[in-house]
């Protein structure tokens, strides 16, 4: 499945400067496995030890936190957008 | 200069003479990494939150307090305090709001000392007041020409007025489903209001992208948010200055984002550490509504990750289930052994009838969780009679009059003193 991802403005130089990136996979967690294939850096900069994403990086699939969805095992269809936010604690 | 201003003598923070801005650095809370103090709010290494970092007070406590006592009727008197280069010259007139004694209240709830805070006075009428004063200040020092936020509501009012006597455009994104006292205070200011169709979280969500998108914007509560969280720390300071330098045993604060929780604890230390306040820093109790409270559901289970819900509440102004400062808040809570508690929607408008018939302060929903939680802590006698325990209302009711309507009977007569008599003379 191809899927678009989008960045922050906080991980572009961590991805040559690019604002989105196309990667494939079955669910959330391949998908962002095949966009740290592309670029290598961000893969400590979303991920944790244990591969989740860090505690203040949020992950989006059309919109929906995808911890409100099956997290990283959340299946994706193609055309679908992956969106990753840091938190703000907003208020 | 209109009534509504107070005019301002030039006050430098960290000394007349210095001109040197307090704060040095933004610092990671999670990996400490420091960067300048510019418009940004999220590590590079870690995604972490960015903190305010402060050279240590350069004057002595009796120097601080002299200077604190000579500076003007609002929350500007802490500038030695707070992340700014300098005050503004003239602003709305922030803080300073009435520390209330509640007898009343204190005995209906067997409490030996309680204190209302009383954030209603401001000029928007909540405690975003403080805060957005303190983002918009640091906003025009970094040439930002536009300022927006994502709001639950007071937000919005306050961003709405402190934009329109600076004279500068304002966004305010909301949820569409919000209080509609809420909308039309602010958009009576003139500032865009953009509805979106989501719960807070989405409209969060949005405008963090809006914002690195839109550089020449500054959101007081995204890319300016190490600065606009600072301005609840001046509750702190004017609660132990109200006490006569003096610190509360126990503290009563509504839980949102975490921020203002987080905040109050900060200002307290940063007091005690300057040496204007001795003892130990207070018990920290957080308020959430059942509908909405991760932080409260983190604290029960004895984690500090808060799992993200979806908001189901009339305290709408506290509903934001994925609170980022949450883990910050459930720490502190365990640190000061404090808690965080929750009430039900019934208990919420309970409360805001007890503190307005007992002390007289008409909150919105956020007060009845406040005064609903403080009343179920006396219940469970978590709170010593010997304390001296302060309570944070942080908004007015008339901002959300739907909670008490029906909460109570009107005698509606025709215009003769027999319909009075038959209507009411039982009783009177």
């Amino acid at each position: 499945m191809a899927v678009r991802v989008k960045l922050p403005t906080q991980l572009r130089g961590a991805a040559g400067g690019a604002a989105e990136a196309q990667a494939d996979g079955a669910n959330v967690g391949e998908v962002l496995e095949a966009l740290y294939v592309q670029h290598g850096e961000l893969r400590e900069r979303i991920a944790g030890d244990d591969g989740e994403p860090r505690r203040f990086v949020n992950v989006y699939l059309g919109g929906e936190d995808i911890r409100f969805l099956d997290g990283l095992a959340t299946p994706v269809a193609d055309g679908d957008e992956v969106t990753i936010l840091p938190a703000v604690a907003g208020g | 200069m209109g009534f509504a201003s107070r005019s301002l003598p030039p006050h430098h923070p960290g000394g007349e003479d210095s001109g040197q801005m307090p704060a040095e650095a933004l610092k990671c809370k999670e990996c400490s990494t420091s960067y300048p103090l510019e418009a940004r709010y999220v590590c590079e290494r870690c995604f972490g939150p960015l903190e305010v970092a402060y050279r240590p007070p350069g004057s002595s406590p009796e120097e601080l307090r002299r200077r604190i006592q000579a500076g003007p009727g609002t929350l500007w008197r802490y500038a030695d305090f707070l992340p700014l280069e300098r005050v503004p010259r003239a602003s709305l007139p922030t803080g300073m709001s009435p520390l209330v004694r509640a007898d009343r209240l204190a005995a209906r709830l067997g409490i030996g000392e309680l204190w209302i805070k009383n954030e209603t006075a401001n000029p928007t009428h909540s405690f975003k007041d403080r805060v957005v004063s303190v983002a918009l200040a640091r906003a025009v020092e970094l040439g930002f020409g536009t300022v927006a936020c994502a709001s639950t509501g007071n937000l919005a009012g306050a961003v709405a007025a402190h934009a329109a006597y600076a004279g500068l455009p304002a966004y305010v994104f909301v949820p569409a489903d919000l209080e509609p006292e809420k909308i039309l205070s602010a958009g009576a200011y003139g500032a865009q209001i953009v509805s979106v169709r989501g719960n807070y979280d989405a409209v969060n969500r949005l405008c963090t992208e809006v914002s690195g998108e839109r550089e020449g914007w500054a959101f007081v509560n995204v890319n300016l948010r190490p600065y606009y969280a600072e301005g609840s720390k001046t509750l702190a300071y004017e609660t132990a200055e109200q006490l006569g330098w003096e610190l509360p045993d126990r503290v009563v604060a509504p839980i949102a984002s975490g921020s203002l929780f987080t905040k109050l604890a900060r200002g307290f230390g940063e007091f005690i550490d300057a040496g204007l306040v001795s003892g130990e820093p207070p018990t920290m109790n957080g308020a959430q509504a059942e509908g909405c409270s991760p932080v409260a559901q983190a604290f029960a289970q004895g984690t500090d990750v808060c799992r993200p819900v979806r908001p189901d509440t009339i305290a709408k102004s506290l509903a934001i289930g994925n609170p980022a400062d949450g883990p910050y808040a459930t720490e502190l809570a365990r640190r000061t052994n404090g808690a965080v508690d929750a009430v039900s929607d019934d208990e919420i408008r309970a409360g805001i009838r007890l503190l307005a018939e007992t002390t007289g302060i008409f909150t919105e929903t956020a007060g009845g969780v406040t005064t609903a939680v403080l009343a179920k802590l006396a219940e469970r006698g978590a709170i010593d009679p010997g304390e001296r325990v302060v309570a944070y209302i942080t908004g007015d009711g008339l901002k959300t009059l739907d909670a008490v309507r029906g909460t109570f009977d009107v005698a509606e007569i025709e215009p003769r003193y027999e319909a009075f008599e038959h209507a009411l003379g039982a009783h009177v």
